[in-house]
């Protein structure tokens, strides 16, 4: 498959998200709903993205934004996933099973953001240590010990 | 400076040549001060600095410091990084494997006070004098190799005042620059720019 069918194909199988997708002058953007997540990546990976190079995620004012992006070397092609979760209750279902290199990528995602994956085999604080209490990269995060750079510097 | 360090000149001095009379607290510090072995905790950036002191340009095995991975060999534990809250323990867990006496040398920003960590930040120590009794502070972000050298020339400075009874301090003559003793531009010895024109 080469790019131009693989975007004939997005734009069928994601007639909505069409438009977002512009992997020719980049890498291409696709956002799909939470509980679709899945679905998508194990057809992406039936497609021939067979590398996962980062998973990370945004906190928007209204919501958490997951973010996952695929590469492809048979089609040298970047393509992003991008989902939104609920910033109460984030949680979606893990991709460990389609690339094991999530394993330690979803780990921090849920070390930092707290989003929880579902089917994860080990999903527990990775960089920050195990009795930490709220996810520092969350822009309500509150901690005492942190010192706030004066209006000055 | 000890007598032990004119080695040399003291023998072919002295009557007969081959007796010389020392104290004990000069003779002990003179050899923990020249062989000060490394404990490289190197965590970020600062290592780099701290690798190439050990290597053939700058060569800390002149001064007797050359890094060993075992804290059970070594005298001088140099912390070089940013020292995060979760790293901490395992800091002070290879300080205190360490055998008596033992040093500890703060190399950079992150070490000594948290640098461009200090702010804004939640998972990093600010500065590594918090759960350890730090010797000599490094400035820089890194500093180069030549402060690390200073440091340990500093550090063997300060271990000549040291003694093995405890509450007593040695006096000992101190030979390197401190602040006020620096002016830059000028090499030592030389006089300043008016007596130069002066004596012209």
């Amino acid at each position: 498959m080469n790019i131009n069918e693989l975007r004939e194909h997005l734009c069928e199988t994601y007639p909505d998200l069409c438009p977002l997708f512009s992997i020719e002058f980049g890498d291409g953007v696709l956002a799909v709903d939470a509980d679709r997540l899945l679905d998508a990546a194990t057809d992406l990976k039936e497609l021939g993205f067979d590398r996962l190079s980062m998973v990370t995620a945004v906190d928007r004012p209204t919501h958490l934004e997951l973010v996952y992006r695929l590469y492809s070397r048979s089609m040298t092609a970047a393509l992003f996933i991008k989902c939104n979760v609920d910033r109460e209750e984030p949680r979606v279902h893990s991709l460990v099973g389609l690339w094991p290199a999530a394993l330690w990528q979803e780990r921090e995602t849920f070390d930092m953001f707290g989003i929880v994956f579902e089917g994860h085999p080990d999903l527990r604080r990775i960089l920050l240590p195990d009795d930490w209490e709220g996810y520092p990269l969350r822009k309500d995060y509150r901690d005492d010990s942190v010192i706030r750079r004066p209006d000055y510097i | 400076m000890a007598l032990i360090d004119r080695l040399g000149e003291s023998l072919d001095s002295g009557r007969g040549g081959g007796v010389i009379l020392s104290t004990v607290d000069s003779l002990i510090d003179w050899s923990r001060g020249k062989s000060l072995w490394a404990m490289p905790m190197g965590t970020a950036c600062c290592a780099m600095e701290l690798i190439a002191a050990s290597f053939n340009k700058f060569d800390f095995d002149r001064h007797g410091t050359f890094p060993r991975p075992d804290p059970r060999h070594t005298d001088v534990m140099i912390v070089a990084g940013t020292i995060t809250k979760k790293m901490a323990p395992a800091v002070k867990q290879l300080y205190e494997q360490m055998a008596d006496p033992k040093w500890v040398i703060a190399m950079g920003n992150c070490a000594v006070s948290g640098g461009i960590f200090y702010y804004d930040t939640y998972s990093v120590v600010r500065g590594v004098d918090e759960f350890l009794p730090v010797d000599v502070y490094i400035a820089g972000c890194p500093p180069r190799p030549e402060s690390l050298q200073d440091a340990v020339l500093r550090l063997r400075e300060r271990i000549a005042t040291e003694s093995i009874a405890p509450d007593r301090r040695r006096e000992a003559v101190l030979t390197l620059p401190t602040v006020g003793d620096i002016s830059f531009g000028k090499r030592p010895g030389e006089g300043s720019a008016d007596e130069e024109s002066g004596s012209r």
